[in-house]
């Protein structure tokens, strides 16, 4: 499966991730109580600086994510010009583009194995108060597994469908589907106690 | 136990299958991608706690970077995005869905399954929806509201698909429909 991280390895992979996170959110925060059109103008252009640094193979992958904001920016730039407030247009714009595109360059450069770790971390807590976390990344693991798993399936019966039928693959191959879906849940649920289940897993 | 967490992550894994199959068509021939269906169907089908969990589970992998949303999105920048307030939703409208099926027991399930998937997955999921939108553009609610009206038919659709589903699924998998057993 795609991923959304990445394609060069750059200078940010190899800072924590907890940290990186952490300065997200402190930014992020900051850029919402900020309404300074110079601060947003410095912040963004900050932003393209950091895009630009790992090269250009870098930079168009990270327009390329930033791509799904291109609807948005059309209409607040039409609407802010027909109602002729370009000062707060330009801040709300800005503010836009440079939260997600932020976010987005903190998981560009994260490892997924990373950022479960600091899953587990955060978790620490829930582990003193006596819970399984264990459950928890057992099921993320799942959910990596088994989503390219019900694609292939759901593909299948597209596939199925338009064998036999000219028109659209209709919202009835959704029951199937779903059936496939929660007969594996079954399965993997047998083939996990079988092996003990949850009680046989260390913490 | 253990199935109770295979069908959550199951159901999660559902809901980014459901958003990444090629389109299908509604009633109507209105072509969507199947994602918030998949959110109504765990509230139907898991009820509120574990629809709400199964929710939680694939919004925390796509926050890990998983492309999962509907179009290949995720990534922390959906959670910033404007259309973040329908990622905050969706786990509360998986909730009131599932509660609304588990507790209202009399009468046909596809009814009751199909009003609670509108009242969680459209009116709730909604709220935060419009809330975010003006939160992020900077706009008021009225216009927010204008912003996404135009999905609110296909959604309606959409609630009753999942009501008929949920009324199909108890029938053919009873023991798993868990908001029910």
């Amino acid at each position: 499966m795609i991923s959304l991280t990445s394609p060069v390895r750059t200078r940010a992979h190899d800072w924590p991730a907890g940290a990186k996170l952490a300065a997200l959110c402190v930014v992020t925060v900051l850029l919402f109580k900020a309404q300074s059109l110079w601060i947003h103008a410095g912040v963004f252009a900050g932003m393209l600086v950091l895009y630009r640094l790992p090269g250009p193979v870098f930079f168009r992958a990270g327009l390329r994510a930033l791509r799904v904001l291109w609807p948005f920016v059309v209409m607040l730039a039409l609407y802010h010009l027909v109602t002729w407030t370009p000062y707060a247009g330009g801040v709300i714009l800005l503010r836009m583009v440079t939260a997600v595109g932020l976010a987005t360059l903190v998981t560009m450069t994260t490892q997924l194995s990373d950022l479960i770790a600091v899953v587990r971390w955060l978790a620490t807590p829930l582990r003193a108060l006596g819970l399984k976390t264990a459950y928890l990344e057992t099921a993320i693991a799942l959910v990596i597994r088994f989503t390219p798993v019900l694609l292939t399936k759901g593909t299948k019966l597209i596939d199925a469908w338009r064998a036999r039928s000219p028109r659209r693959p209709g919202w009835r191959i959704i029951l199937p589907f779903t059936v496939l879906a929660l007969d594996d849940a079954d399965h993997i649920a047998e083939a996990l106690r079988a092996r003990g289940g949850f009680d046989a897993m260390k913490e | 136990m253990e199935k109770h967490v295979t069908l959550i992550a199951l159901f999660a894994a559902l809901i980014a299958a459901l958003g990444l199959i090629p389109q299908i068509a509604l009633p109507f021939g209105v072509p969507i991608t199947a994602q918030s269906l998949g959110i109504m169907l765990c509230g139907t089908v898991l009820g509120a706690k574990r629809g709400a969990l199964a929710v939680l589970l694939f919004l925390l992998l796509v926050a890990l970077g998983l492309p999962l949303l509907a179009g290949g999105r995720g990534g922390l920048g959906v959670f910033t995005s404007p259309t973040a307030g329908f990622l905050v939703g969706f786990p509360i409208a998986a909730f009131v869905t599932g509660l609304i099926t588990e507790k209202w027991r009399k009468g046909p399930l596809a009814v009751s399954a199909g009003v609670a998937s509108v009242i969680g997955g459209i009116v709730v999921l909604y709220l935060f929806g419009i809330g975010g939108l003006s939160l992020v553009l900077g706009k008021s609610v009225p216009e927010a509201t204008m912003l996404v009206a135009a999905f609110i038919p296909g959604d309606i659709l959409k609630a009753a698909i999942a009501g008929m589903l949920t009324a199909a699924l108890a029938k053919a998998r009873p023991a798993s429909v868990l908001s029910r057993a």
